[in-house]
């Protein structure tokens, strides 16, 4: 045996509180991709967690589809990321006020 | 405790410990090096709980491409000053509690009983099961997400293009006649 599954799962959990809590808390926009990406990281522990569990495939098929969500969305957020900084000059995102890039 | 326990255990503290210090850093670079750490640990893990092709990806896109992409964002937008009010204990208290409710309901649920505390047998997945599952019964969601990843390509190449000189003259794409 490996160790119980709530074991697995209470590290999974452990990991997307962090992300969770790094999103929430942070005001850097990098640090809040950084946050999701965490999130999305526990989420696949957890599935291959029960993949093993359960004895089916399910589980590492859809973490193989959460990688690709994953890149996507990385690729979107950081084109976003410098689209604001471009916009703004700063990568705060308590300072992000204005939605036209001339009003600030 | 097995080899594999004690394994299981000292990668989870790793990921554990080198998130905390990449989601606390108050520098952007330090916290994508943790990061590189942490998703290294995964992806042992994936492979210590059975997944050998998945934890080559996770170590290939995962810490290799993401991680590099946000190294040289980090890279591109150089802060002139640390980061301002990063680790300010204020704003880490809200999100601490909810998370610490959370995981004490959490817990509760996993060592309550049940099917949460069945021991993991060791097993293995070739790379023909998971591809044979993934293109038979998850064509679907494969589909899904390579017209996801073209979207999102075209997307980035949208947001990330040069400004045009025109648009500052307040000229937009819908002005044309």
């Amino acid at each position: 045996m490996i160790v119980p599954f709530g074991h697995v799962l209470l590290l999974a959990a452990l990991l997307f509180l962090m992300g969770l809590s790094c999103t929430i808390a942070r005001r850097n926009l990098v640090m809040i991709l950084i946050g999701v990406e965490i999130m999305l990281n526990a989420s696949g522990l957890a599935l291959v967690a029960s993949s093993l569990r359960w004895m089916s495939m399910d589980g590492q098929a859809l973490t193989a589809l959460i990688l690709g969500v994953a890149a996507s969305e990385v690729t979107v957020g950081l084109a976003l990321v410098m689209a604001v900084r471009r916009a703004s000059g700063s990568l705060d995102a308590d300072r992000q006020t204005a939605l036209k890039e001339d009003d600030r | 405790m097995s080899v594999y326990g004690v394994l299981f255990y000292a990668l989870g503290g790793l990921m554990l410990a080198a998130t905390t210090l990449a989601v606390t850093s108050r520098s952007l670079v330090h916290a994508v090096v943790y990061l590189v750490n942490a998703f290294f640990a995964t992806g042992l893990l994936f492979y210590l709980l059975g997944a050998p092709l998945l934890a080559a990806f996770e170590i290939i896109i995962y810490a290799g491409a993401i991680m590099v992409l946000f190294l040289f964002i980090v890279m591109l937008t150089r802060q002139d000053k640390p980061l301002a009010g990063g680790v300010s204990l204020m704003r880490w208290l809200l999100p601490g509690l909810t998370s610490l409710v959370s995981l004490a309901a959490g817990t509760a649920l996993v060592f309550s009983g049940g099917a949460t505390g069945v021991p993991l047998a060791p097993a293995m997945a070739s790379p023909r099961d998971l591809g044979r599952a993934l293109f038979s019964r998850w064509w679907l969601g494969v589909e899904i997400v390579s017209f996801l990843l073209l979207v999102a390509l075209v997307g980035a190449l949208y947001l990330g293009r040069a400004p045009r000189e025109g648009a500052a003259a307040g000229k937009s794409p819908g002005d044309a006649p």
